[in-house]
């Protein structure tokens, strides 16, 4: 193996870059669900997210890397106005879901929310039991029936590929859930109420490797139905799941395209640099 | 010595010496308490000896229990008056309990052990609890019925047993005529005129109804007095009854008392009693005295209405504090824009806790009691004014004067709470499409829900033991009725009401007789620690439950 094309799949197992290499999709093709059009977010006096127009594709997994600090949490979290949340927080510019500008002050943000869930990088159920946990978005909606909750409850975890394990215990308090399998029922609960874009933010960096690749799997399997976006640190996770990367550096979109392209052939040299590691 | 200090052993030690400071003090408080609160209700022995104060008094026989002893100076007992032998440094002097506070006047006296011949204990020394004059002590001569006598010595002793266990359940009865049925009849009078007032008041009626009325009121009336007058031949029957039989007793010194069975409570031999007898009676004693109503200012008799107090008090308390606090809290913590204007509150809601309760007494005397009840009683209550119906002392103002009191700690404990929810929780539930409103009620509020918690055992401990504001706003002495009864609308807010703490300064301090008092001082502060523990530890119970339930992350 020459030390060329070492740097060339940088450093990702050989078989699966002829993976990558066959999945490589066309960004001008895909249908766009969420259009982020130069947006701008200011904490005080202070910068966070610098003109930022990106089209993020339905029922693809996007992913957004970036440095610490490069405000890749930040814009996801635009997606779903959970800065709303910050006082200090303003935002300029737009973010369309299905051609609706979220910011739009005629917008209901718990309707919004429902469309947009959330998944946080530790993984945080309430203390409820597990049943509850997943229902608890029904129940916000005024969802009272047995029936219904009952099959919607199994059906999400079994989306979440948890069903099996925790079937016979869903009355057990949440938190008697290893990290892994709680992580998969924050995932359940996302998915319960039926949302069109689930945005995860570091899913797995609280996790342990094999809990990792149950959720990586798990995200392959979402994204049938769901446009996923993804903040990783983890560049070989990126590489795996997410059909579509954008590298931000310092509240800027260095680069957005399809990952195999990103991660093998990248447009700019800070890309690289950052892929490759010579970015501290 | 000097890795000595480095390695922190001299804290260990000082820390560890707080500890035990500590405990040892609750510990001793504890069993102080108990051991004299406990003590009083043993039947203890009743001694006789023949007395002489000086070398030409007549000797004089004395009966009674022992009180306590105590050692004093030679010096400061002359001072006092006693003889006391030439040459003698020290006196060990007894205070004896002697009853018989109709016959000699006072029923503790002490008695120096120089002048004491031997002590007998005669086993036919008989003791009184009676409803008046405290207790008695003497021997048994004659059984009396309608003034004849009937038996005497040892019959009259079965004789008098005998009828005592009928009698006590005749009094009883008669106790709870008066208490309860005449009580109630009464109620119902006074409720009758009252609505015969609001009637006269009322201009918006016409003449033919108003006649319509009055027959009613009158009708009713007329109902009433001949259901009163039937109780009261009740009664008086019951009373002739009780008061047929007597017993003729000897004092110690020779003098013969006629005592009537209706006045006695209970009879017992001390002396020739078994352990196990002994403690029969104490559990009866005990049981009374947690069961029954006080008696003779308050220096006998039980201590049930203060009890039913404080308790009362302090869950009416707790039912208005919370609510206010939890909200206050939720306000001030998840609504307020944090500014200079919240940290103003938030620093005077906490400088609250520091102002002396009697500034609230005062304020809740004057807030509550004169302008809110006041007003209620102009508003809702004008026929039976002037007399005032919320507009004087009553347990609802005092509950609500702690209320305020205790609110600061509900306050900053909720809020503490709220603080430590993690704010993934609060994200995890918005991500969902929850407002704020629906993340706080459904998860935030039953989170917080232990920290609420340990601010309400706080604040009943502290409600539990306070006195001075609750002497201005609604405790009394001796409270006729509990706020509790069966007249509707049963729970009576409006009535003034009988509290530990403050029986214990009546008792202790405020009673004539403080000798008599003295043991009740200890039971009486026993019951109350018991009843905060009590309380504190339903509460503690209830918070720990609420923990499992909502057991958040560890970290």
């Amino acid at each position: 193996m020459s030390n060329e094309h070492e740097t060339m799949t940088h450093g990702l197992d050989p078989s699966k870059f002829r993976d990558m290499q066959a999945r490589r999709l066309d960004l001008k093709k895909e249908k766009p669900c969420l259009e982020i059009d130069r947006l701008n977010l200011y904490y005080g006096e202070e910068q966070a997210l610098k003109n930022i127009s990106l089209q993020i594709p339905e029922k693809r997994v996007t992913a957004f890397i970036g440095p610490s600090g490069c405000g890749k949490s930040t814009l996801l979290r635009c997606c779903n106005r959970m800065n709303d949340l910050i006082d200090t927080c303003r935002i300029e510019g737009q973010i369309r879901l299905d051609g609706q500008n979220i910011y739009d002050p005629s917008v209901d943000v718990a309707e919004l929310r429902r469309k947009v869930g959330m998944v946080f990088q530790k993984p945080n159920p309430f203390p409820k039991s597990i049943y509850e946990n997943v229902a608890y978005g029904l129940r916000i909606q005024g969802v009272k029936s047995r029936r219904v909750l009952d099959e919607v409850v199994e059906q999400s975890l079994k989306r979440a590929a948890l069903w099996d394990e925790v079937k016979d215990r869903l009355q057990e308090n949440a938190f008697s859930l290893s990290g892994g399998q709680q992580q998969r029922l924050v995932i359940a609960r996302a998915i319960a109420i039926e949302p069109e874009v689930i945005l995860l933010d570091e899913p797995a960096s609280a996790l342990d490797p094999i809990s990792t690749a149950r959720i990586e799997e798990l995200i392959y399997e979402l994204k049938r139905d769901y446009t996923i976006v993804i903040v990783t640190h983890n560049m070989q996770q990126a590489a795996r799941v997410s059909d579509f990367t954008a590298y931000l550096y310092l509240g800027e979109v260095v680069e957005f395209d399809d990952t195999v392209t990103v991660f093998t052939n990248p447009g700019k040299k800070a890309t690289e640099d950052y892929i490759t590691g010579r970015h501290g | 010595m000097k890795a000595w200090f480095k390695q922190g052993t001299p804290w260990v030690w000082l820390s560890a010496g707080a500890v035990s400071i500590s405990l040892v003090m609750v510990i001793g408080l504890i069993a102080l308490i108990a051991v004299r609160g406990l003590a009083h209700f043993w039947p203890a022995s009743v001694m006789e000896f023949e007395y002489q104060a000086r070398p030409d008094a007549p000797e004089q026989v004395v009966m009674g229990e022992l009180a306590r002893s105590e050692t004093m100076t030679a010096a400061a007992m002359r001072e006092a008056g006693f003889v006391v032998p030439e040459g003698q440094d020290v006196v060990v002097r007894h205070l004896l309990k002697q009853g018989n506070r109709d016959v000699t006047g006072r029923d503790f006296a002490w008695y120096l052990q120089d002048h004491m011949s031997e002590r007998r204990y005669p086993r036919e020394a008989l003791v009184l609890e009676r409803l008046q004059w405290g207790d008695f002590y003497g021997y048994l001569r004659s059984y009396q019925i309608d003034g004849e006598v009937v038996a005497e010595g040892d019959q009259a002793r079965t004789m008098f047993e005998e009828k005592l266990a009928e009698t006590t359940t005749l009094v009883r009865e008669l106790g709870h005529l008066e208490r309860f049925r005449i009580g109630d009849v009464s109620y119902q009078m006074e409720q009758l005129r009252l609505e015969g007032r609001a009637l006269e008041r009322n201009q918006a009626i016409d003449e033919q109804t108003r006649a319509q009325r009055e027959a009613e009121l009158a009708a009713q009336q007329e109902d009433l007095e001949a259901l009163y007058a039937e109780l009261e031949n009740e009664r008086q029957q019951l009373q002739r009854e009780v008061s047929r039989y007597s017993i003729g007793m000897q004092t110690a010194d020779g003098r013969s008392v006629t005592i009537g069975l209706e006045g006695i409570v209970r009879a017992w031999y001390p002396n020739d009693m078994s352990v196990f007898q002994k403690s029969a009676h104490y559990v009866v004693m005990f049981w009374d005295f947690v069961s029954g109503f006080p008696r003779e200012a308050n220096t006998e008799g039980g201590i049930l209405p203060a009890i039913f107090g404080t308790v009362l008090m302090v869950i009416i308390m707790s039912i208005v504090v919370t609510p206010f606090g939890v909200l206050a809290a939720i306000y001030l913590r998840e609504y307020a824009k944090q500014g200079p204007l919240v940290r103003t509150i938030r620093i005077s809601v906490n400088n609250l806790a520091g102002v002396p309760p009697i500034v609230f007494g005062v304020f809740g005397l004057g807030f509550f009691v004169y302008f809110v009840g006041g007003g209620i009683d102009r508003m809702f209550f004008p026929e039976a004014l002037p007399s005032p119906t919320y507009g004087s002392p009553a347990i609802i103002w005092a509950s609500l004067t702690l209320a305020l009191l205790t609110l600061p700690v509900v306050i900053v404990s909720t809020e503490e709470g709220l603080a430590r929810i993690p704010r993934t929780i609060r994200d995890g539930s918005l991500a969902l499409g929850a407002t704020k409103a629906e993340t706080l009620w459904r998860t935030v509020v039953p989170l917080t829900a232990p920290a609420m918690m340990t601010g309400l055992i706080l604040a009943v401990a502290r409600a539990a033991g306070e006195v001075a504001p609750l002497m201005l706003v609604g405790v009394v002495k001796l409270a006729p009725n509990l706020p509790v009864d069966g007249n509707f609308p049963y729970l009576h807010l409006d009535r003034a009401f009988m509290h530990l703490g403050f029986h214990i300064f009546d008792v202790g301090f405020q009673s004539p007789n403080v000798e008599a008092g003295r043991p009740l001082v200890y039971a009486t502060a026993l019951i109350l620690v018991l009843i905060i523990i009590t309380l504190n530890l339903t509460a503690i119970a209830i918070r720990n439950r609420l923990r499992e339930k909502y057991k958040a992350e560890s970290d």
